[in-house]
């Protein structure tokens, strides 16, 4: 069993990175998703 | 004869009898808690429920949380199978608009900011001698997000239900308090006035239909134990923005949060009795929560600031407060600050790209915890 020391500092490293690079992955792939699909004014006016 | 009715009065005054002295405090403290939802609005959907479930809990031998207890019946169906906070989040998701977040995909990083500290708060119940669970439930308070609370303590750490529970929340309400005089010490008067431009709508209907499902993909093969949390309010989300299930999309908003929020509120009330509150660790656990929330609001700030100077002072650092997860309510509190000192500056769809980003960053930030957890063998 690892000491609290170590587990703490592994979730701050591993869980705050992971949590930092999820998002920055997911903020890439909205950009990417946003240029694939841009906005065009006039599908505002089907809806 | 005489016997008989003085047994029949003991009955009368069993109650009283067995009335331990935390009892009474446990219920001034649920009186409290209605009045600050009454009077003081604060979350009086959850205060409510919760502080007249605390009275009750509290009243001896009306066995409510006893074996076959209605409160007890209410708390296994719903809490112990984490069944009422995906329900909410289901809710959670069809109300939420993610449109500001994917304008401005670059918010999501202050709604990472803004969950640091739960994993500070995670350090600090550790060095007090909290075990690893307990620690990570504590921790998680930060995320300033009552249903990620009660998913993760219900568990993990059953015996923290309540103090967590009613930690977030209340720290929830008092967002409009806490947050303001951290913005003004973090941030000098020049970066508070900085107006930022408002783009006109930038998002089509297929990439806001995409959002959900690549999130839920996504974060669920990052964070395969946290997907229940994603999916669920990924799918309040999808159903809002299909339109096709209209119908589902008002009932996830109205009747089933409804009904689920007074369930879980009075739950999380049944945990409140005194013999198991009243003690130094719920003391402990509310300032860890108070820390955990600050510490986000901070964090959230310093990564504003660094996007003030990269941009060369286009981000008002006001909006990295917005990170966590208490939505809507911390963007107003940027909006009202932003306009305290420059009444030409509308940081709201700003802000509330930060906050809808603290959405999910919150339940992405519960969802790793819970994959690195896994990931080491401790749950």
């Amino acid at each position: 069993m690892m000491d609290r020391w170590t587990f703490g500092i592994t979730m701050l490293v591993v869980g705050m990175g992971g949590t930092l690079l999820t998002l920055i992955l997911l903020s890439l792939i909205m950009s990417v998703l946003k240029k694939i699909f841009p906005y065009k004014p006039d599908e505002e006016k089907k809806d | 004869m005489i016997e008989a009715i003085i047994s029949g009065a003991n009955g009368l005054i069993a109650g009283f009898m067995n009335l331990h002295w935390s009892n009474p405090v446990m219920m001034a403290i649920g009186c409290l808690l209605l009045y600050l939802g009454i009077k003081k609005d604060f979350e009086p959907l959850l205060l409510v429920p919760i502080g007249f479930g605390c009275i009750i809990v509290n009243i001896p031998l009306a066995g409510l949380m006893e074996k076959e207890g209605f409160l007890r019946t209410i708390y296994d169906a719903g809490i112990i199978t984490e069944l009422f906070p995906l329900l909410i989040f289901v809710g959670i998701g069809a109300m939420t608009d993610f449109t500001p977040v994917l304008e401005n995909p670059y918010t999501f990083l202050l709604g990472a900011a803004g969950q640091c500290g739960i994993f500070l708060t995670l350090l600090l119940a550790l060095a007090l001698g909290f075990k690893y669970n307990e620690a990570v439930t504590i921790g998680i308070i930060g995320a300033c997000d009552g249903p990620t609370v009660i998913y993760v303590a219900s568990q993990y750490a059953q015996n923290l239900l309540g103090p967590c529970s009613v930690a977030a929340y209340s720290y929830m309400s008092l967002v409009p308090v806490l947050q303001p005089p951290i913005m003004r010490i973090l941030t000098t008067k020049k970066e508070r006035e900085t107006i930022m431009k408002t783009g006109k709508r930038t998002v089509s209907k297929t990439t806001k239909l995409l959002f959900p499902i690549v999130i839920t993909i996504v974060g669920g093969l990052i964070a395969p134990k946290g997907l229940p949390l994603l999916a669920t309010i990924m799918l309040g989300n999808f159903m809002k923005e299909s339109g096709a299930v209209a119908r589902l999309t008002k009932a996830s908003e109205n009747e089933i949060t409804n009904i689920v929020t007074l369930l879980l509120g009075i739950s999380i009330g049944a945990t409140m009795d005194g013999k198991v509150f009243v003690q130094p660790t719920t003391i402990i656990i509310l300032a860890l929560g108070l820390i955990a929330i600050c510490l986000d609001t901070v964090c959230g700030i310093l990564f504003g600031k660094v996007l003030y100077l990269i941009t060369g002072g286009k981000i008002n650092p006001l909006i990295g407060a917005a990170g966590i997860s208490a939505f809507p309510m911390s963007a107003r509190v940027v909006q009202k600050e932003g306009q305290r000192y420059n009444k030409k500056n509308y940081l709201l769809m700003h802000a509330m790209g930060a906050n809808a980003g603290g959405q999910v960053g919150s339940v992405m930030a519960a969802a790793v915890m819970l994959s690195v957890l896994k990931g080491m063998g401790v749950i």
